[in-house]
């Protein structure tokens, strides 16, 4: 494996892990806002149990992906700072007023819906923005102008292939929610909420692999390099079809550990992390070489050899610190039972 | 305006805003960690509730501090791509170290708020550890890069590209320690002095239970201590600062003490403005040889004036206000906890009298007004330069024009943010008097937020 693969594979993976956590994590907070006014249902607690204690792991996962970039491969950190200046900034503002006002939402408790509403809706837009950054590296938007690079908006905005991955983002945010938050209700005891998010998942799920064939369809068009490539790679997609189904049979299974429980979320979170990954593993690898088409390959952009080098030690470094904390975080607030059963 | 300017002052605004939440978000868990450690010392309840009252304050604080975080360090891609790609290069492992520090202030942040009533006493103060730790990291390793801006090192640029290059040189570059040293203890200081003042606004506040007023008095005390041991401190690692300066950054330092012509026993002007067409600084008050001394150890060395350097390169001029008043408030603050320090030593009381109560409230906003000034020293005191020598501001900013409407923009949600805040933190605290706190009820420990 050649140095740039493996930056661009720990690049991807920062990716790939802030992508599913973020999803939960937006998602979490958009049914927190939706069940906020069913004052019986627990269900809005349950996705507050689960956001309060994971918002800010997951939002430095952002921020590893934007160093991630910039130190494997400042040379495609120019193009794409120069290109996403504006739809970055709507993000980060988004971002801001997201997780400020979920923090608000927590303290000022007489004015929590009002905020939760605020924080829910910001949250929930964002991440149909951050996949933007996808088609984008597509290349199709990217005019150069007397040596400018900027970013095409009118074509971006009547682009079928940009409006598909918005949809999948948004679908995929509610989908893998419901599935975890349905785990998380079980895990807590609460059927009811059990039931409300094992249906939310059914229902967005399919929505969501629909929008992935949306994109796949598309993209024959808008970007007929990648498509060829990605089929390709058609095992991984028909494998990520069926660990979706594989998902559907668990939540129709009876439970092992609940008598009386139609489904094994637990087993539908890990088949559907396992379909996101594989599918995704498609879609990076066909990507490969172009970090953005089809200026910017991953050998063109790379860093110098030796920051490389000290920064890959400092990657095994950093993992071996922070491992036994994350071990030591999901003991607390996954699976400590006096956290997630409400008192 | 042209885009140049535009642009800085998007950056400028950005750090102005995040830097008042980053310097509390260092300085008060060292005060809760020492709240900590003095309950589990004394027995003393007061200081868990204190402990868990700033840390309530804490958390709303990185509600705004991680955000705007976020913002400044995607803002850096976004608006200087030719100065990241250098960064990139050279100088990203403190970006990359820093990831390490911040997920493991968030991790045992959470920890510590959330499985408070879960985890033993010492436990906890491992996480709150944890999270200081964590969060001076982050300061100290982000404000390496801006050492690297001013003292660049473990590259070269030949023909337009970086050739040479140590990524370890250009960490450990000449003014690294020195420089994050500064902006760590600065920041103890300014998170123990804004404590110090909420305590002492509390207990000018009329009529209140002997109970909370000897609450409010330990507050004080133990927040006036912490600010003046840093206070010191902060003064001492400044001299050094100047001297790195000498050495590294003449017409930086020119500009800040007003300094045309290279001399030898020079002499410090405090206070009044810089004169271009006069080449002086009208005003001031001139203490002669003093800053010969200051840079040098000895009154003839020689202090290089700006006349040595052609006039493009000169920083702005105004900077030697900005540093007046950095310096004047960091001197105001040593003095003045000296002062609480004798006066609380000879009385052997904590009822200090409401003269000196004033001034322990203007303390903790005069620390962020001198934090702020010293970061605009810092950063336009480098201009034209965004790597001091070697690659200039206007070369790295992005090519991308009409930044206008950005800029509006961001000042929008930092004026929102700002406001939500006050009102936020108003709120909880009202609501959340200390008596409730103070009184014993069953399930007091919850420190869920």
């Amino acid at each position: 494996m050649t140095n740039e693969l493996i930056a661009v594979s720990v690049l991807w993976g920062f990716i790939f892990i802030y992508a599913v956590m973020a999803t939960m994590d937006f998602g979490a907070g958009f049914w927190s806002m939706i069940y906020i006014h069913r004052a019986r249902a627990n269900a809005t607690k349950i996705a507050n149990r689960y956001l309060s204690p994971t918002w800010e792991v997951t939002n430095v996962f952002i921020v590893a992906i934007v160093v991630a970039l910039f130190s494997f491969f400042p040379g495609a950190a120019f193009l794409l700072g120069t290109v996403l200046l504006v739809p970055g900034s709507i993000i980060l503002i988004l971002l801001a007023i997201r997780s400020a006002f979920l923090v608000f939402a927590h303290v000022a408790k007489e004015y929590e819906k009002a905020l939760t509403y605020i924080s829910g809706l910001t949250g929930i837009i964002i991440p149909a923005l951050l996949i933007s950054v996808l088609p984008i590296t597509h290349g199709t938007f990217i005019e150069v102008d007397a040596g400018v690079p900027t970013l095409d908006l009118k074509r971006f905005f009547t682009s079928a292939h940009a409006y598909s991955f918005m949809g999948f983002a948004i679908s995929s945010t509610l989908f893998l929610s419901s599935l975890l938050l349905a785990d998380y209700s079980l895990e807590a005891g609460d059927r009811e909420a059990y039931r409300l998010y094992r249906r939310n998942a059914w229902i967005t799920g399919p929505i969501s692999l629909l929008m992935a064939g949306g994109i796949m369809l598309t993209m024959r068009n808008e970007a007929a390099w990648l498509y060829d490539n990605m089929m390709e790679y058609w095992p991984w997609l028909a494998g990520s079809v069926a660990m979706f189904a594989a998902a559907g049979m668990a939540l129709l299974l009876p439970s092992s550990k609940h008598p009386g429980v139609r489904g094994r979320p637990r087993l539908a979170v890990v088949a559907i992390v396992i379909q996101y990954f594989l599918a995704s593993y498609a879609y990076g690898k066909a990507h490969l070489p172009y970090m953005v088409y089809p200026d910017v390959t991953i050998e063109s952009a790379f860093t110098h050899p030796d920051t490389f080098r000290a920064l890959f030690v400092s990657y095994i470094v950093g993992f071996l610190i922070l491992f036994p904390g994350f071990v030591y975080f999901w003991r607390l607030f996954m699976h400590d039972k006096r956290y997630v059963r409400p008192k | 305006m042209d885009d140049l300017v535009i642009a800085r002052s998007l950056f400028g605004t950005t750090m102005a805003f995040h830097i008042i939440f980053a310097t509390l978000g260092v300085g008060i868990p060292l005060l809760i960690l020492l709240a900590e450690l003095l309950y589990q010392k004394t027995k003393d309840r007061d200081y868990a509730v204190m402990a868990k009252r700033w840390t309530k304050g804490l958390a709303v604080l990185l509600g705004v501090a991680i955000p705007s975080g976020t913002i400044a360090g995607v803002q850096l891609s976004l608006l200087w791509p030719g100065f990241m790609e250098v960064i990139g290069k050279v100088m990203s492992l403190p970006f990359q170290i820093e990831i390490y520090a911040f997920f493991i202030e968030a991790l045992f942040m959470s920890i510590y708020v959330y499985a408070a009533d879960r985890i033993s006493p010492w436990m906890r103060i491992v996480s709150v550890c944890f999270v200081a730790l964590g969060a001076s990291a982050s300061a100290i390793l982000i404000t390496n890069v801006h050492a690297f801006e001013g003292t660049p090192a473990g590259f070269r640029i030949e023909n337009g590209e970086i050739v040479d290059v140590d990524p370890w040189a250009a960490f450990f570059n000449p003014s690294f320690f020195v420089t994050a040293g500064h902006v760590v203890l600065s920041a103890y200081m300014t998170g123990a002095f804004v404590l110090a003042s909420i305590a002492a606004y509390q207990l000018l506040r009329a009529r209140q239970d002997e109970r909370v007023r000897r609450f409010h008095q330990k507050a004080l005390k133990l927040s006036l201590t912490i600010g003046g041991v840093f206070s010191l401190l902060t003064a001492i690692n400044g001299h050094e600062s100047a001297q790195l300066l000498h050495e590294y950054q003449p017409e930086k330092l020119a500009a800040a003490e007003g300094l045309f012509d290279t001399q030898s026993h020079a002499p410090l002007a405090i206070g009044g403005w810089t004169d271009p067409k006069t080449q002086s600084v009208k005003w001031a008050i001139e203490i002669p040889w003093a800053l010969s001394f200051l840079a040098g150890n000895r009154f003839d060395t020689v202090v290089k004036g700006l006349n040595d350097f052609p006039k493009e390169w000169w920083p702005p001029l105004f900077v030697h206000t900005l540093f007046n008043a950095m310096v004047g408030i960091g001197m105001f603050l040593l003095v003045l906890s000296i002062a609480a320090w004798i006066w609380q030593k000879r009385r052997a009381s904590l009822d200090f009298p409401r003269s000196f109560l004033y001034s322990f409230v203007a303390a903790g906003p005069l620390a962020v007004i001198g934090i702020e000034c010293g970061w605009i020293f810092a950063c336009t005191g480098r201009q034209p330069w965004v790597i001091y020598r070697m690659m200039k501001t206007e070369d790295a900013v992005t090519q991308t024009e009409n930044l206008a409407l950005l800029f509006a923009l961001f000042v929008a949600i930092y004026v929102l943010l700002s406001i939500a805040v006050v009102l936020v933190l108003r709120y909880y605290f009202r609501r959340h008097p200390v008596a409730d706190d103070l009184r014993p009820s069953p399930g007091e420990d919850t420190l869920s937020v």
